[in-house]
C-alpha cells in the first residue's frame, strides 16, 4: 500500500486522532494525537490491510527550539506480510511527556521505550518496567535533550577531566571534539 | 621396589647389614623419591606438548620464544606461578581451601604406585592392584569438592558439583570394565595382567574375544577422560562457563597444584589403560623386547614400551580435547548411565560366560590373526594422512598470495 | 498471542525461594560476548529468569553525532559494530547519500559490495569461531580467524586500518582498491571456499557434540522474532528467508546473484541455534560467491574517482529526515538521521540489530541450563559496541 492508502486507511479508523500528515517528505510520517497511539499502533498490526508487525526504530528526537517546545516520539514500522513502511509521530510537550506505551503491540518496544526513558525522560504509560537502560541506575538526568549539562560530580569522579576543561566547557568552547583535542589524565580532586 | 632394593645394596657397602627397618623404609622412600621425580617431571613435558600439539592442529606454531622451539616455556610458567601471590579471597575457609589441592594432588600421584615398568620394575606390586587404582582416583573427588566449596564462589561450586556427578557417574563403567579384564586373568595385580599379555602383539587383551575387547577400550578409554575431566567432559572446569570452575579462586601455586595434578592423571590412566589393554611393558614383538639385537641382552626396553604406549594415549587426549566440543552437564551424565552402563554390563555378561566355557576360556579363534593387521592398517592410515598433511601445507605456501 | 506477557520477577537477593539462587554472569565474563551482565535466577543448573543489564559499553554515540559533522559521524559509526566495522559506515553513509540525493558510480558500488561482503565473512568468522569457542571446541576459532587476518590483511592494503576503517564516505570511499588487491583477493577467497569453509563444516557443524548442544537448544518461533524484531541471521534461523540485500537492495546489489540462508530444522525444531548458527555459515559461502562476482565486475569495469561525488560540504535540507537500513553482518542496521539544515547532524538514532536480539533474551532463557545460556547468548551473535552504542 501506498502511504497515502495507509493514511487514509487510518484516518477512516481513527478520524481526528490522526492529526496531520505529511506527503512531501522522503518518508511519508502521520502525526499521531498521544493517548491513542497505543489504539493506532495495535490497529496498524491487527488489521488485514496494514498488518504492520514489525516496529523497525522508536525514537525521541527534541526540540527545545520549536514553538511550542517539544520531545518528539517517532515509530517506523514495517509490515513483513505486505512489505510497506510507515512512520508515526507523536509530539509530546517538553515538560512533562507522557505517551501510552505501545508494549503490548510489540515486544521489541519495551527495551526501545526504555531508552528513550532513560536518555529523554519520556514517561511511557503502562511500561511494565520503566527504568533506564544504558546509563547507571542511579543517573541523574536525561543526557540526550538539547539543554543537557554535564554534573560536575557523579558518585564523587569528576566527570570532565580537569578543572581547566570544566572551565572551558563552561564558557562555551566545544572540546572533545576536534581531532588534537588533547585530554590530560585525571588529576585528583585535592589538586583542584 | 626389588629393584630399588637390588640398586642400594650394590651402592652401598653393607645395606645387607643395615636392621630390617631400616632398609625397608630407605628403599621405600627411594623408590617413592624416584617414582615422584619423574612423575612431578611430567607435567612439564605434557603441558610443553599439548600446547605444541594445540599449535599445530590449529595452524599455529606453538610457544617459540622461551628456548629453542619454546622447550622452557613450561619452565618459566612454572617458576612463575611458584613466585605468585597465593590470594586467599574473603569468605574461604583457608582449612580446606589449602587441603583441597593437596588432595588432588595425592589422587592423582598415588595411583602410579601399582603401575608396572618392568617385569620386576613396580614401586609396590599390591595383589589388589586393579581396586586400588579404582579407589585412589575417586579420592581427588573429595579434593576438588573441597576446592569448590571452600572458595566461597558461586562458580566453583558449580564446578566441583558437576565433578563430583561425573566423576562417581564415570566411575562406574570404568571399574566393571576393570571387572572385565580381571576376570580374564584371574587376578587383581596389574603385574599379573601384563604376564597374561606376554608373547607380543597379538595376546593384548585389545584383540582378545575381538569385538568385545576393543568395545570395553573404548568405554575404559572414555570414561577415563572424563575421570580427567579432559574435553569433551570437562565441565568441572568449563572455561567457557564457569570462568574457571572449581579452582577460579586458586592463583600461584595452588593452581599450578591442580594443573599437575590434571596431567598427572592423564598420565596415569593413559599407564593403566595401557597396561590393561596394550600389553603393559610387552614389547610388540619379543624381538624388540631388550637391546639384544644391538647386543645388550640385559637391557631391558620394558619402560619404553610402556612410556610409548602411555604417552600415545595421552596424545589421543590431548588430540580429542581440542577436537570435539564440550558435552552438557546432563547429556553427559546421559551418556554414563544411559550407554556406557548398559554396553558395560553387557560386556561384563558375556565376557564372563565366554571366559567360563573352556573353549573360549584364552579368547575367539581369530584373535590372534587380527592384531598385527589392525595395527599396520590404523599406522598406515596415520602415516598416508601425515603425508598428505604436509603436501598440502607446502602447496598452500606456494599458493600465498603476495601482498 | 504475539506477546509473551512480562512476568512480574523479584529479584532482590533476600526475598528468594529456598531453592533458587542468584547467579551473576557479570560484566567479566569469558563468554558473555563484551561487557554484558546476565541476573540469572536458577535452580540449581536450569534458569528459572534472566535479566541482563546492558549500558557499560556505553559511549554516548548519538550524543556525539550532534556536535560533529556528517563526515565527522563515520568514524563513530565504525566503533558501534567494531567487529562489522564497514557495515556500519555503509549504512550512515547511503542514509545520508539518500537525503542528499547522491547516486555512486557503479565503480564505488562494487567497491562497497566487496568490501561489506568480505567484513560479513570476516565478522561471521569471529562469530562463528567464538560460538565454537564457548561450546569447547577450541580449534575451529583459530582456523577461521586465520582467515579473518587474510581479510584484516587485505583492509589494511587498501585503507591502512585493520579493524576501525572511516572507509564508506558520504559520496564514495576513501580510498580505491590498490593494484595488485583483486588477484590478492581472489586467491584468498579460492583458499576459503576450498579449504576452510569445508573443513568448518566438517569439524564444527556436522560434529555430533555440537549438534546435540545447540539443536533444541533456545527455540525461537517465527512470531516472537518478527514482534521483537530480531533480523538478519536470527531471523532466517527461524525460517523467514528476508533479507535486504534481496528485498530492498542497495549499492548495486540487485545485480548479484545469491541464495539466502535459511534455517532448515533438520536437526531439532526450526529457530534454534543450531539453525541460526547454520545461516551465519551459508551466509559465508554465500559471500564468497558475490565477493568473486564483484572481482569478476571489478575486473572489467572502468574505473572511476572514488572522490567525485564526495560533496564539499554535506548540508541536507532543513527537515530532511530518512530512516534507512542496510543488511550488516548482525541484522538489519538502522540509522534515522534528521537534519535541521546545519552541518551537524540534529538527531541520528541508530537502530542496532544486537539490541533487539537481547530485548527477546530473557523470554528465551527460562527452563535452560547455564551451558545452554552460554550457547543461547552466542548463538545469538551479539556485540556490545551496538547495542550499548
Amino acid at each position: 500500500m501506498t502511504p497515502q492508502e495507509i493514511h487514509a486507511a487510518l484516518q477512516a479508523r481513527f478520524g481526528e486522532a490522526v492529526l496531520s500528515f505529511d506527503e512531501k517528505a522522503l518518508q511519508p510520517w502521520a502525526l499521531i494525537q498521544p493517548d491513542k497511539i497505543a489504539e493506532v499502533a495495535a490497529f496498524a498490526k491487527a488489521e488485514p490491510a496494514l498488518a504492520f508487525d514489525n516496529l523497525m526504530c522508536l525514537s525521541g528526537v527534541d526540540w527545545p527550539k520549536e514553538t511550542p517546545p517539544r520531545l518528539d516520539v517517532v515509530y517506523h514500522l514495517y509490515s513483513y506480510k505486505h512489505d510497506h513502511t510507515f512512520v508515526l509521530k507523536v509530539q509530546l510537550p517538553r515538560d512533562n511527556p507522557r505517551v501510552p506505551t505501545v508494549e503490548g503491540t510489540w515486544g521489541v518496544a519495551n527495551w526501545h521505550e526504555r531508552e528513550a526513558f532513560d536518555l529523554f525522560g519520556i514517561v511511557f504509560d503502562g511500561h511494565s518496567d520503566l527504568r533506564r537502560i544504558l546509563l547507571p541506575d542511579d543517573w541523574q538526568g536525561h543526557p540526550l535533550r538539547k539543554d543537557w549539562e554535564d554534573p560536575e560530580l557523579y558518585n564523587g569522579m569528576r566527570v570532565k577531566p580537569t578543572p581547566q576543561m570544566a572551565e572551558r566547557y563552561a564558557a562555551g568552547e566545544k572540546i572533545g571534539v576536534g581531532p588534537f583535542d588533547f585530554t590530560p589524565p585525571n588529576l585528583p580532586l585535592e589538586q583542584s | 621396589m626389588d629393584y630399588t632394593y637390588e640398586l642400594l645394596a650394590r651402592l652401598i657397602t653393607g645395606f645387607a647389614e643395615w636392621p630390617q627397618w631400616l632398609r625397608i623404609a630407605t628403599v621405600a622412600l627411594v623408590t617413592a623419591f624416584m617414582c615422584f621425580n619423574f612423575m612431578a617431571v611430567g607435567p612439564i613435558i605434557y603441558v610443553y606438548a599439548e600446547r605444541k600439539i594445540a599449535g599445530f592442529m590449529q595452524d599455529r606454531l606453538g610457544p617459540m620464544r622461551v628456548g629453542p622451539y619454546g622447550v622452557l616455556q613450561t619452565i618459566a610458567d612454572t617458576i612463575k606461578l611458584l613466585f605468585k601471590e597465593a590470594i586467599y579471597p574473603r569468605g574461604v575457609d583457608r582449612f580446606l581451601f589449602k587441603l583441597g589441592p593437596g588432595l588432588v594432588v595425592m589422587g592423582s600421584f598415588m595411583g602410579f604406585v601399582v603401575v608396572p615398568w618392568g617385569s620386576s620394575l613396580i614401586p609396590a606390586d599390591l595383589n589388589i592392584g586393579v581396586f586400588y587404582v579404582a579407589a585412589i582416583s575417586s579420592l581427588s573427588v573429595v579434593g576438588v569438592i573441597m576446592a569448590g566449596w571452600a572458595s566461597n564462589n558461586k562458580y566453583a561450586l558449580f564446578g566441583a558439583m558437576r565433578s563430583a556427578a561425573q566423576i562417581v557417574s564415570y566411575e562406574i563403567p570404568g571399574v566393571m570394565i576393570l571387572l572385565v579384564i580381571v576376570m580374564i586373568v584371574g587376578s587383581l595385580s596389574l603385574q599379573d595382567i601384563t604376564w597374561a599379555q606376554a608373547g607380543g602383539l597379538q595376546n593384548w587383551f585389545l584383540w582378545r574375544y575381538f569385538p568385545l575387547m576393543p568395545a570395553a577400550f573404548l568405554v575404559f578409554f572414555t570414561a577415563g577422560m572424563a575421570e580427567c575431566s579432559r574435553t569433551p567432559f570437562d565441565i568441572p572446569e568449563a572455561e567457557s562457563e564457569l570462568v574457571a570452575g572449581f579452582h577460579t579462586e586458586y592463583s600461584g601455586f595452588f593452581f599450578a597444584m591442580f594443573f599437575m595434578a590434571e596431567y598427572t592423571e592423564m598420565f596415569v590412566i593413559s599407564a593403566v589403560t595401557s597396561v590393561l589393554f596394550l600389553g603393559g611393558w610387552w614389547a610388540p614383538h619379543p624381538a624388540l623386547q631388550s637391546l639384544a639385537a644391538l647386543g645388550f641382552p640385559h637391557v631391558g626396553l620394558g619402560p619404553f614400551w610402556l612410556v610409548a604406549k602411555a604417552w600415545s594415549l595421552v596424545f589421543v587426549m590431548m588430540w580429542l580435547r581440542w577436537t570435539l566440543p564440550r558435552l552438557r552437564v546432563d547429556q553427559l551424565m546421559g551418556m554414563a548411565w544411559k550407554v556406557l552402563l548398559p554396553v558395560t554390563l553387557v560386556l561384563v555378561v558375556v565376557v564372563g560366560g565366554l571366559v567360563l566355557w573352556p573353549v573360549t576360556a584364552q579368547g575367539f579363534a581369530w584373535d590372534g590373526y587380527v592384531g598385527w593387521p589392525i595395527t599396520l592398517v590404523v599406522f598406515g592410515y596415520l602415516v598416508v594422512k601425515w603425508l598428505q598433511a604436509r603436501r598440502w601445507v607446502q602447496r598452500r605456501r606456494v599458493q600465498e598470495y603476495a601482498a | 498471542m504475539s506477546t509473551l506477557a512480562p512476568v512480574q520477577e523479584s529479584w532482590d537477593p533476600e526475598a528468594l525461594d529456598p531453592d533458587t539462587m542468584i547467579l551473576n554472569m557479570g560484566p567479566q565474563h569469558p563468554s558473555t560476548h563484551g561487557v554484558l551482565r546476565l541476573e540469572l535466577k536458577t535452580d540449581g543448573e536450569i534458569v528459572r529468569a534472566a535479566r541482563p543489564h546492558i549500558g557499560y559499553l556505553h559511549r554516548c554515540f548519538e550524543k556525539h553525532c550532534e556536535v560533529v559533522d556528517y563526515p565527522g559521524v563515520l568514524p563513530y559509526t565504525d566503533r558501534l559494530d567494531y567487529c562489522a566495522a564497514m557495515g556500519n559506515t555503509l549504512g550512515f553513509a547511503l542514509a545520508v547519500e539518500k537525503m542528499l540525493g547522491i547516486e555512486c558510480s557503479p565503480y564505488v558500488n562494487a567497491i562497497r559490495v566487496l568490501m561489506a561482503e568480505l567484513q560479513r565473512i570476516a565478522s561471521h568468522a569471529v562469530a562463528v569461531g567464538t560460538y565454537g569457542m564457548d561450546l569447547g571446541a577450541f580449534t575451529p576459532f583459530l582456523h577461521l580467524l586465520r582467515d579473518r587476518e587474510k581479510i584484516l590483511d587485505l583492509f589494511e592494503w587498501t585503507c591502512g586500518a585493520r579493524l576501525l576503517y572511516n572507509y564508506n564516505w558520504v559520496g564514495g570511499v576513501s580510498h580505491d582498491l590498490p593494484d595488485g588487491f583483486l588477484k590478492a583477493c581472489r586467491g584468498m577467497i579460492r583458499e576459503y571456499e576450498a579449504v576452510t569453509h569445508p573443513e568448518l563444516v566438517e569439524l564444527l557443524i556436522g560434529n555430533k557434540i555440537f549438534i546435540k548442544r545447540t539443536a533444541g537448544v533456545g527455540i525461537l518461533s517465527q512470531e516472537l522474532a518478527i514482534n521483537h524484531d530480531l533480523t538478519g541471521p536470527n531471523l532466517r534461523g527461524c525460517g523467514l528467508p528476508r533479507d535486504l540485500r534481496k528485498d530492498h537492495p542497495y549499492s548495486g546489489y540487485e545485480q548479484y546473484d545469491f541464495q539466502v540462508g535459511v534455517g532448515k530444522g533438520e536437526y531439532g525444531p526450526l529457530g534454534s541455534c543450531f539453525d541460526r548458527n547454520w545461516v551465519r555459515v551459508v551466509e559465508m559461502a554465500e559471500s564468497a560467491k558475490i565477493i568473486q562476482q564483484a572481482l569478476d565486475r571489478l575486473e572489467k569495469m572502468e574505473k572511476t574517482d572514488v572522490h567525485e561525488k564526495v560533496p564539499k560540504r554535506v548540508k541536507p535540507a532543513k527537515g530532511a529526515e530518512v530512516y534507512f537500513r542496510t543488511e550488516a553482518a548482525r541484522g538489519q542496521l538502522g540509522y534515522y538521521v534528521v537534519s535541521d539544515g546545519g552541518v551537524n547532524p540534529y538527531r541520528v538514532k541508530v537502530k542496532s540489530p544486537c539490541f533487539t536480539a537481547m530485548s527477546v533474551f530473557h523470554h528465551l532463557a527460562r527452563g535452560l541450563y547455564i551451558a545452554d545460556i552460554v550457547a543461547l547468548l552466542g548463538s545469538l551473535d551479539i556485540v556490545l559496541g551496538e547495542i550499548d552504542r
